[in-house]
């Protein structure tokens, strides 16, 4: 039998069939709608929450103190750990391949500025933190490049410090008093939003050595590395762990890339997608059941057929194959209703829910679509071959 | 060539045994025409079939054309039925969701025959069967003669060298089950070989020869 005769088969026996079709390819369509949906909305929060982690620039390298296989570990928790020191980031301010260093020690403080008062997140950090952050001052200038050691009072607000304690006026030029100290304000940030939980918004940047002195620390928390554009991290960082361990005679700390952070997250997130497909991916497995259920119907139903079929000279195999081929252009189709449909609700969740990052993945919705065939051809099995063992004489009697 | 040696065919029915053949020996020779008579249940389409090769005897010999068909695998029987038999049902069989014309082009249709072959060969059937007008119909929207007529054009789709009729008028009126008998024996004289299971004497007098059964035997004549 030739191909495009038997597809034609097919189509005639559907559409005759019409509507029992359209409600058999209706199960199918919206397991795949289900997994289209769901992998749009898993894909498009990956994309937000690697755009999240970006935004801070790229080409990153950070260390922080203590030895730990994955991060999130504080060094704190480990003993005989000699701890980051403002020496340590000067020194791979010096090092081949690196922009830019920001030696990083954060903690809180209440902020006085006249009458108000606010307490809230205080980073002590260098002067590169608009190059290394990519974070800009929109009013002013950031903190001045002057020594670690000998830094003046000078502080930037956050963009909402700035409204809560100036109200409706330039902060620049004015005194606040972080702690005991009186910093002048000479730049306040562009707004940046909330990252990770920490509103950067709601910050107060000083001076690095300033805020070790204010929070009593003699060490720095983490050190963030800008490398040159073009340099791959992996050797970038290789050269930070070699310099480190020599002035330390130790690996005692820890270097991530932005490339290995984004890495892990990805994969995290890629598991998520992939689990919250597979829940679409059950719907498919009642469509599957749909599809078992009217092809046991249906070969019942055209018993006779299947004796005619027999009598003019078909042979079981090609009987088989006639109604494997019902089952799959059912399950297709299907599927192809199902991604349309998907299709068409992953875009409205996008219109309607601008907050909701939506991102269609082709990848899954072909799969998807392929998984349909499959399941067409794994719920057609069974009731093809009942129909190809039928005897012929039996099934010519059945009418 | 139709010969058979001894054929028995025996089905289970609930404990028992129905003896459907028992020991028919028979030799038709091509182009005849034969008659298949006798009461309800005596084994004429259990003949019928094994004769199409759809049920295989329990014992006996049955050539076909010279062919043994003891020999042939069931692809190989269903590919000898395809190339040298026509069916013809009391209950026509035609598929209800195809037209008159893709009944008749269904056989050619699963032998792979060209599709220019398939429609040339389904108009001149359709036109001999004076059917032309009727194509484009359903077997819904035929009257019976028509559609056993479209049952007659299938079966001789693929130019069968012998045609197996099971009481082909059984469900017609007398006129419509006269012209196809007519058309039936039209095929006849020109040569293939006609086999009719029929209750009606009147068509049974037209045959060549008469086959009567009882009791799954045979009884030559009468
Ligand atoms: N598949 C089957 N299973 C069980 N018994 C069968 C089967 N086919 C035929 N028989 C039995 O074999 C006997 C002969 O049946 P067959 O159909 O050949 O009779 P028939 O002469 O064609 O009768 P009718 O004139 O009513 O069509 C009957 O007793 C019937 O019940
Ligand atoms: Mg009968």
């Amino acid at each position: 039998m030739r191909a495009t005769d038997l597809i034609n088969h097919s189509y005639i026996a559907l559409r005759a069939g019409r509507v029992r079709s359209f409600l058999t390819m209706l199960g199918i369509a919206v397991g795949i709608a289900a997994v289209v949906v769901l992998t749009a909305i898993g894909e498009g929060v990956q994309r937000y929450v690697l755009k999240e982690f970006t935004q801070f620039g790229a080409n990153l390298i950070a260390v922080m103190p203590g030895k730990t296989e994955t991060f999130g570990v504080s060094g704190a928790m480990v003993s005989n750990v000699r701890p980051l020191s403002l020496d340590d980031a000067r020194s791979l301010e010096r090092l081949s391949g690196i922009e830019a260093v920001v030696p990083v020690v954060q903690g809180n403080a209440s902020v006085e500025a006249g009458r108000m008062s606010r307490r809230s997140m205080i980073l002590g950090v260098g002067s590169r933190v608009p190059d290394v952050w990519s974070m800009h001052p929109a009013l002013g200038r950031f903190l001045p490049g002057d020594d670690f050691t000998a830094a003046r009072g000078y502080a930037v607000l956050g963009s909402k410090m700035s409204e809560e304690l100036f109200p409706g006026r330039s902060p620049l030029g004015e005194r606040v008093r972080i702690g005991s100290e009186s910093y002048r304000v000479v730049g306040v940030m562009e707004r940046k939003g909330q990252m990770l939980g920490f509103d950067m918004d709601d910050t107060v940047y000083i001076p690095i050595s300033r805020a070790m002195a204010m929070f009593d620390r003699e060490s720095l928390m983490e050190i963030d590395l800008l490398y040159s554009a073009g340099l791959s991290s992996g050797p970038v960082a290789e050269r930070v762990k070699r310099h480190l361990k020599d002035r330390h005679g130790g690996e005692d700390f820890t270097v991530v890339t932005q490339d290995q952070m984004l890495e892990v997250l990805g994969d995290i997130l890629g598991v998520l997608t992939i689990a919250i497909g597979g829940l679409g991916g059950i719907s498919l497995l009642v469509g599957g059941v749909g599809i078992l259920t009217i092809m046991t119907i249906t070969v019942n139903e055209r018993r006779g057929e299947v004796g005619l079929l027999r009598a003019l000279g078909a042979r079981k195999r090609q009987v088989l194959t006639l109604f494997l081929l019902d089952a799959v252009t059912l399950a297709g189709m299907g599927g192809l209703i199902g991604l349309g449909l998907g299709i068409g609700l992953a875009l409205l969740v996008g219109i309607l829910l601008p907050a909701l990052p939506v991102s269609i993945s082709w990848f899954y919705a072909a799969m998807a679509e392929i998984i349909a065939l499959l399941v067409g051809l794994a719920s057609g099995v069974a009731p093809a071959l009942h129909a190809a063992r039928l005897d012929p004489v039996q099934a010519l009697r059945a009418e | 060539m139709i010969r058979l040696e001894g054929i028995d065919r025996s089905f289970q029915v609930g404990g028992e045994w129905v003896h459907a053949l028992r020991e028919i020996s028979l030799e038709i020779p091509a182009g005849d025409y034969v008659a298949i008579m006798g009461p309800s249940g005596s084994g004429k389409s259990t003949l019928l079939n094994v004769i199409g090769l759809l049920d295989r005897p329990d014992r006996g010999r049955y050539l076909l054309g010279g062919v043994d068909a003891a020999g042939l695998t069931e692809e190989g029987r269903a590919d000898l039925r395809r190339d040298k038999i026509g069916f013809v049902f009391q209950s026509f069989h035609l598929i209800s969701r195809l037209t008159a014309a893709e009944n008749v082009e269904l056989p050619l249709v699963l032998a792979g025959t060209e599709p220019r072959v398939r429609e040339a060969r389904v108009a001149e059937l359709l036109q001999q069967l004076n059917l032309s007008d009727r194509a484009r119909h359903r077997p819904d929207q035929l009257s019976g003669g028509q559609r056993q007529r479209v049952a007659i054009a299938r079966a001789l789709a693929m130019r069968p060298a012998v045609l197996l009729a099971d009481e082909p008028t059984g469900n017609l009126d007398l006129t419509s089950g006269r012209e196809v008998v007519e058309i039936l024996e039209g095929m006849n004289a020109k040569g293939i070989t006609l086999l009719v299971v029929t209750h009606d004497p009147a068509i049974g007098g037209r045959a060549h020869r008469r086959i009567r059964m009882v009791d799954g035997l045979v009884e030559e004549g009468a």
